[in-house]
């Protein structure tokens, strides 16, 4: 299981916990856990196409998957996964 | 047997290797540690160029400041090359293993017609103001006149412009530029410590202005009452060494980035919701960009502003120091930057987790063909919009409020 941390904007969606451990060998497999789960996620995260929003970006062990494999990239047991969209406030 | 001066410095003189300052003068930049050694009234009247201060009397406390590798070359002088061949035992005695003096000391520098520095001279208030940097060799002297000759500009009199002013203006950053139109509002004071009861209904620059000048009047206020807009931004950030970003609507953080850019001017960013922050140092070319970060906003009901979704009021002030102490080593170009690194903070667990940060070799505007772009007056698009217009490429999310 590998922990994904959920950004405060998107606790709501998923009943308020800070982090979920899921199931899954890459970034593709492990958002697809977390939108079966909560498929109110789904337009956050997801385009239509199913690609990543350009808008959230997605860390595993602190590295952006964007220069990794994107959604390809894999994910292994102990690795720490951070779901983080942009903030507004000042 | 007592020993008189002599004595002494027939002593000193058979110990100590001396140099001649056209010597000196010859050597490598950077080879080797020169140190003045006079009082801080002689240095202040003119110095040899690359050279830092250690008075005789602080020379055993404060060397190994200037000096940490004992074996490393080292030039000692002072005003006519006696006090300097002391010291220098003194140095030998400590471990100082290629110490030298230069002969004739400063006098000899000056009247070999070599070119000397004159320090800018802090008045004696200013030496008590800022007695506590002074004190810091990384800042000293030098770094604080640094920091009285720079520009800093804050985008948001607001959370994180609050603290922001008032650090960078106790710290005595000379000119201070503020850029906001709203005007101090009782919710506001929660975090907006800038900013008074007593001040409510008045302009936030106007405001932030009597409470920077209330602590240091050395700082020059530059007030800008207007909204940073694509039209003036270029015209508003001109002439800043840094700027530290704390609005709260992303048009303007896209504009800003755009801009700063294009200007070669480091951008400070932070970002607050409820109980978390963000943090980064843009350095144009040197790390990545905002639009590298984050290509295109999110849609609005995925990053409220905090009149929406609610601040606690210390995470922007805990945001803002950390922008300030940004830009204070961007200022002093001291110490490592956040450059390439996001800090995220969150206040419910105290945790801070630091993330990497790339360079997009696509970016639109800090990649090498952006910068082409540019230069050939044809920027890059994104998503078919100009990137000077970035706001249209989210137009169907609908507008963003302030949220100050």
């Amino acid at each position: 299981m590998s922990t994904v941390f959920i950004p405060a904007v998107l606790r709501a969606n998923v009943g308020g916990v800070k982090s979920l451990d899921l199931q899954g060998d890459s970034i593709r497999a492990i958002v697809d856990a977390l939108v079966e789960r909560h498929p109110s996620l789904s337009t956050q995260l997801l385009t239509e196409g199913g690609e990543l929003n350009r808008f959230v970006n997605v860390y595993v062990n602190g590295q952006d998957v964007r220069y990794l494999a994107g959604l390809d990239t894999p994910v292994a047991e102990t690795d720490e996964v951070r779901l983080l969209p942009a903030m507004a406030g000042g | 047997m007592p020993k008189s001066y002599a004595d002494l410095l027939r002593e000193a003189r058979t110990q100590i290797n001396e140099v001649s300052p056209q010597e000196v003068a010859a050597l490598a930049p950077g080879a080797t540690t020169i140190v003045d050694v006079r009082e801080a009234s002689e240095w202040e009247q003119g110095h040899v160029p690359a050279a830092s201060h250690v008075s005789r009397s602080y020379m055993e406390q404060q060397i190994e400041g200037v000096a940490p590798d004992r074996d490393q070359p080292l030039i000692l002088y002072c005003a006519g090359g006696v006090r300097s061949l002391f010291a220098a035992q003194t140095l030998k005695e400590m471990g100082y293993t290629n110490v030298a003096s230069m002969s004739s000391g400063f006098q000899g520098w000056k009247g070999a017609g070599l070119d000397f520095e004159t320090p800018v001279v802090l008045s004696m208030e200013q030496k008590q103001r800022y007695s506590r940097h002074l004190l810091i060799p990384e800042v000293g002297s030098a770094g604080q006149a640094r920091l009285l000759g720079s520009k800093a500009l804050l985008i948001g009199a607001g959370g994180l412009g609050s603290p922001a002013a008032l650090y960078l203006a106790a710290a005595g950053v000379g000119t201070i530029g503020l850029v906001d139109f709203d005007i101090v509002d009782l919710s506001n004071l929660q975090r907006q410590i800038v900013h008074t009861t007593e001040r409510i209904g008045e302009r936030k620059v106007e405001s932030a202005k009597i409470a920077i000048n209330a602590l240091n009047p050395d700082v020059k206020v530059v007030a800008h009452e207007e909204m940073l807009v694509a039209a003036n931004v270029d015209r508003i950030i001109a002439g800043y060494d840094v700027i530290l970003d704390g609005t709260d609507t992303f048009e303007t953080r896209y504009i800003l980035n755009d801009a700063a850019v294009a200007a070669g001017i480091p951008v400070i960013h932070a970002s607050v919701f409820r109980f978390e922050g963000q943090l980064t140092t843009f350095i144009p070319y040197e790390g990545p960009c905002y639009r590298c970060l984050y290509p295109t906003p999110p849609p609005p009901e995925l990053a409220p502003g905090c009149s929406v979704a609610g601040v606690l009021g210390v995470v922007p002030g805990i945001l803002g120091l950390l922008q300030t102490n940004e830009a204070l080593k961007v200022l002093l170009g001291i110490g490592t930057t956040l450059a390439g690194r996001l800090v995220l903070f969150d206040a419910l667990e105290t945790e801070f987790t630091e993330l990497q940060l790339r360079r997009d070799p696509a970016c639109p505007v800090c990649s090498d063909a952006a910068v082409a772009a540019r230069k050939a007056g044809v920027p890059l698009q994104v998503d078919g919009v100009n990137v000077e217009a970035p706001f249209l490429m989210t137009g169907s999310f609908g507008s963003f409020g302030s949220a100050s």
